[in-house]
C-alpha cells in the first residue's frame, strides 16, 4: 500500500481503492488519481447511497491516511467547522496572571495554546497527511460555501489574531452533495467534478460478492436485476448500493435460494423504506416474480 | 507550437503536436455551448493531461470532463461537443490527407458471413467491449453497405441494421437465427444503445468519407439539449428547482428577522452551564433557534385555456409535495377543490393527473374559469387558517371569460396571507388582453411571474430569495 506517496498510475489507484474494498469505476479511479496528483479537492456528486462517503473513506484507507469528517448541516458556522477561541481557558489565564500588563497577557491569550481545533483546522494543522471528507456540503449556505475557498485552493486558514496558518501537510479533501441545490460555480471551479452513479449489472454484481462471498453466483445476479428494476420505477427513495448487500446478508441467512413473491415479500423493506413506495414495489415488482414453488 | 506560459512555469509541449490549440478550440466551443469554462479550468485541464496517457481514449475524455465539466449538464453538452470535436477533427485531417479505408474495409467483411458475424456482435454486446463492438460496427456497416441498401440517412440505417442483425433488448429474437442457442444471455438495453452509438458513429465517419464534407459546424441547437424532452426530465428538472426553493424559503424567515436576531436566554441550560464556573453564569445558553416551517397554499388552474401549461403546473404541484410537509394544494376551474389527499398518497404522476381531472369535481357545467367564485370559496374555506406565515402560490392565466373578477376579495385573501405569488403560464406580453385581468390582480400579489419552463421556475425562485432575477 502506497504511504502518503501519489499512486504512479490510474490502475494503482484503482487496484490500491479495491484493496480497500471499494470497487471504484473508471472515472471514480481516474478522478482520486488525479487528485492525488494533482493536489486538488474531488467534487463527487450524485444520488443517495451510491457509495460516495464511501470513496472518500476508502481513500483513506488506500492511502494509509487518517479521515477527518465534517458533517455538513443547515446553520453550520466557523465556531464548528474552523476552529473557536478557549475562552474559559483564556478568562483563567487572565485570573492567574493577575500581575502581569496588558500587552503580555493580550499577547499570551491569543496564541494556539487557547486555540480549539475543528475539523478543517484539525486537517490543515496535522503533521501526518490526511483525508478530509466535507460530507452533503449542499446542506450548508452560501456563506459557508464562501468560507471554505480559501481552505480548498490554498490550503490555508486565516486567523485574524494569529494571521495565515497554512497546510503543514496536502491533504486529500473529499466533498460530497447529493446535489439538493446547485453548488457555487466559484466552489465547482476549484474542484475536480466526479458524478457517481448507480452501478451497471456487472459492478453491483462485484460489489455485493466482495460483501457476501457466500451467496451464489445465481442469486446474486437475480438479486441485482431485482434491485435495479425496483430502482427503475418513481419511488420516493431508491434503494441504495448499501441496502443491497444488506439485502444479500439477509437473503443469506434466510438460506433463500431463489427470490420468489414469498421471499420478495418478506424481505422487502430492507430495500424499500416509504410506506407508499411499499405499495408500488409490491403491486410492480412482486408480481413479476414467480409464485413460491410447492418444495420451497 | 510555442510553450505556453502558465503559472506552473512554461509548459513543455506533452503529446501530439498541436493539442494545445486543439484543446483551447474545444474549450472556446464549450463556451459557445453556454457551458462556463474558466481560465484555471483549462490549465486544470493541462495540468491533468500531463498525468494520464494520451493514447487512452477513455483516460483522456474523462482527465478532461473531470476538470472542465462541473455539472451533468455541462457533462452532457460536453460529450456530445467532445464526440464531434474530437472525431471531426480526425475525420478533417482524413479528408486533407485523401486517406480512404475503403478497400481494407470490403476486404474484411467478405470473409465473414452473417451468421456467424450476428453471433460475434452479440457476444461483444453481452460483454460490454467497446473497442470489439466498434470493429463490428464497421464490418457491419460494411456487410450491408455492400449490398446496396445504404439509405443515406444515418438514423434508418442505424436501425435497420439492427433489426438485420435481429438485436433487441430483453427478449430472445424469434426464428430461425435463435436455433440451438436457446441459452443465450438476453442482452441489456443499455448495452444495445451502445452498440448503437457505435453503429451511428461508424455510419457518420462513412458519410463523411463518401461526401468528403463534414457535418454542419453548430449542431448544437438551444433545443438539441437545454429543453427537456422528456416528461420525466422535465419532472426531475422541476423537483430540483422546488428544492431550491424550500431551501430559500424555509430560511427567508430569518433575513426578515433583521441581521441581529433576538435570541431567548435559556435559563435552565444556563445554569446548568454555570456549574463549571462556580454558579456564575459566564457562558449565557440560548434557546436554539429552528428553522420555521412554511406553510404553502397552491392554487392550481387546470382549466382548458391552461392544458399546455398545467402538465408543468402539475408536475411543479407533485415536486412541491415532496419537499413540503405543510402544503396545502387546490385546483380550480369553476370551483375550487382540495387535491393534497391525491398527492400525498398517489406517486406515479400520470395517476395524479388521472385522479385529479376524475376527482377533483372542480367543472360545473361550461368548463371555464370563474375566478372571482374561486376567491370567494376559497376565502370562507380556508381564510381561518391562512396567517402571517402562509405563502399563497396561485397558478393560472388570470383569465375570467368576462367574469367578475372579484379583486376585492383577492385582497383580502392577499391581506391575511403573508405572501402571495402568482405564477402565469402566458408571456409577460399578453398578459391583460382579451378576457386576462391580471392587472387587477398583480396589484394585490408580492409578485407576479411569467413561468412555463423550469429555467422560468428558477428565475421565481431566485426573485422568491430576494436575489437577482436570471438574465433571459
Amino acid at each position: 500500500m502506497a504511504k502518503a506517496q501519489p499512486p504512479d498510475s490510474v490502475a494503482e489507484t484503482k487496484q490500491a481503492l479495491a484493496a480497500a474494498s471499494y470497487l471504484a469505476d473508471e472515472s471514480a479511479a481516474l478522478v482520486s488519481f488525479l487528485a492525488q496528483r494533482l493536489g486538488k479537492p474531488i467534487l463527487v456528486e450524485g444520488p443517495a447511497g451510491v457509495g460516495k462517503t464511501e470513496l472518500a473513506k476508502a481513500l483513506s484507507r488506500a492511502s494509509g491516511r487518517e479521515l477527518i469528517r465534517l458533517q455538513c448541516y443547515e446553520g453550520l458556522d466557523e465556531a464548528k467547522a474552523l476552529y473557536e477561541w478557549n475562552y474559559r481557558k483564556q478568562l483563567l489565564r487572565i485570573q492567574a496572571g493577575g500581575e502581569s500588563g496588558w500587552d503580555e497577557v493580550h499577547g499570551d491569550i491569543f496564541s494556539e495554546e487557547f486555540l480549539l481545533e475543528r475539523p478543517l483546522m484539525q486537517a490543515i494543522a496535522s503533521p501526518e497527511p490526511v483525508v478530509l471528507l466535507i460530507d452533503e456540503i449542499d446542506k450548508t449556505d452560501q456563506e459557508f460555501e464562501a468560507m471554505l475557498l480559501e481552505l480548498l485552493s490554498d490550503f490555508q486558514i486565516t486567523i485574524p489574531e494569529l494571521g495565515q496558518v497554512a497546510a503543514t501537510s496536502m491533504p486529500i479533501v473529499v466533498l460530497t452533495s447529493n446535489n439538493s441545490r446547485e453548488l457555487t460555480e466559484a466552489l465547482k471551479r476549484r474542484c475536480l467534478y466526479l458524478w457517481l452513479d448507480y452501478p451497471e449489472l456487472e459492478r453491483e454484481m462485484e460489489i455485493v460478492r466482495l460483501h457476501t462471498p457466500d451467496l451464489s453466483e445465481t442469486l446474486t445476479r437475480r438479486l441485482v436485476e431485482v434491485v435495479r428494476m425496483v430502482r427503475a420505477l418513481d419511488l420516493k427513495k431508491p434503494p441504495s448500493i448499501a441496502e443491497t448487500i444488506d439485502w444479500a446478508r439477509t437473503l443469506l441467512l434466510m438460506g433463500a435460494e431463489d427470490i420468489d413473491r414469498e421471499t420478495f415479500e418478506q424481505s422487502m423493506s430492507i430495500i424499500v423504506k416509504h410506506r407508499t413506495d411499499i405499495d408500488l414495489v409490491a403491486e410492480r415488482v412482486g408480481m413479476k416474480l414467480s409464485a413460491p414453488t410447492q418444495a420451497g | 507550437m510555442s510553450p505556453t506560459a502558465s503559472p506552473y512555469g512554461p509548459r513543455a509541449e506533452t503529446g501530439p503536436p498541436g493539442i494545445t490549440a486543439k484543446l483551447l478550440g474545444f474549450c472556446e466551443e464549450l463556451r459557445g455551448e453556454g457551458v462556463a469554462v474558466g481560465t484555471s479550468e483549462i490549465l486544470d485541464a493541462f495540468a491533468a493531461l500531463e498525468q494520464v496517457p494520451w493514447e487512452s481514449r477513455d483516460d483522456f475524455r474523462e482527465a478532461l470532463a473531470a476538470t472542465i465539466a462541473k455539472s451533468q449538464e455541462d457533462r452532457r453538452v460536453f460529450e456530445l461537443l467532445f464526440e464531434r470535436w474530437f472525431f471531426r477533427a480526425a475525420e478533417a485531417e482524413a479528408i486533407e490527407r485523401e486517406v480512404s479505408e475503403q478497400g481494407q474495409r470490403h476486404e474484411g467483411a467478405e470473409r465473414l458471413d452473417i451468421d456467424e458475424l450476428r453471433e460475434q456482435i452479440r457476444q461483444a454486446i453481452v460483454e460490454g467491449n467497446d473497442g470489439e463492438m466498434r470493429d463490428l460496427a464497421r464490418l457491419a456497416i460494411a456487410a450491408f453497405g455492400r449490398q446496396g441498401e445504404g439509405s443515406g440517412v444515418v438514423g434508418v440505417d442505424v436501425q435497420r441494421i439492427r433489426r438485420t442483425l435481429e438485436l433487441s433488448a430483453g427478449t430472445q429474437p424469434q426464428g430461425e437465427a435463435t436455433d440451438g442457442a436457446a441459452d443465450r444471455p438476453p442482452i441489456d438495453r443499455d448495452q444495445l444503445n451502445r452498440f448503437e452509438r457505435h453503429l451511428r458513429r461508424e455510419l457518420e465517419r462513412d458519410l463523411i468519407e463518401r461526401t468528403e464534407t463534414l457535418p454542419p459546424a453548430r449542431p448544437l441547437a438551444e433545443l438539441d439539449r437545454a429543453l427537456p424532452t422528456s416528461p420525466t426530465q422535465d419532472l426531475a428538472a422541476v423537483h430540483r428547482a422546488v428544492s431550491q426553493m424550500k431551501r430559500r424559503l424555509a430560511t427567508l424567515g430569518h433575513e426578515q428577522r433583521g441581521r441581529r436576531r433576538s435570541q431567548v436566554v435559556d435559563v435552565r441550560r444556563t445554569m446548568r452551564a454555570s456549574l463549571e464556573t462556580g454558579g456564575v453564569p459566564m457562558h449565557l445558553r440560548y434557546r436554539p433557534k429552528r428553522p420555521r416551517r412554511p406553510e404553502i397554499y397552491v392554487l392550481c388552474d387546470v382549466s382548458t385555456s391552461v392544458t399546455s401549461a398545467s402538465v408543468f403546473f402539475l408536475s411543479v404541484l407533485h415536486a412541491l409535495h415532496d419537499s413540503f410537509r405543510k402544503l396545502r394544494s387546490f385546483v380550480f376551474i369553476e370551483r375550487i377543490s382540495e387535491v393534497t389527499e391525491i398527492f400525498e398518497h398517489e406517486r406515479d404522476f400520470r395517476e395524479i393527473a388521472r385522479r385529479v381531472s376524475s376527482e377533483g369535481g372542480v367543472a360545473d357545467v361550461s368548463g371555464y374559469t370563474d375566478y372571482g367564485r374561486v376567491w370567494l370559496e376559497f376565502l370562507t374555506e380556508i381564510s381561518d387558517d391562512l396567517d402571517p406565515r402562509s405563502t399563497v402560490i396561485v397558478l393560472g392565466d388570470a383569465r375570467t371569460n368576462g367574469r367578475e373578477p372579484h379583486a376585492e376579495v383577492f385582497a383580502q385573501v392577499s391581506e391575511r396571507a403573508g405572501r402571495l405569488f402568482w405564477l402565469n403560464p402566458e408571456p409577460k406580453l399578453y398578459w391583460n388582453y382579451g378576457d386576462s385581468v391580471m392587472a387587477a390582480y398583480e396589484r394585490h400579489c408580492d409578485g407576479a411571474f411569467e413561468c412555463w419552463t423550469t429555467r422560468h421556475l428558477e428565475n421565481f425562485v431566485n426573485v422568491v430569495a430576494g436575489g437577482v432575477p436570471a438574465a433571459e
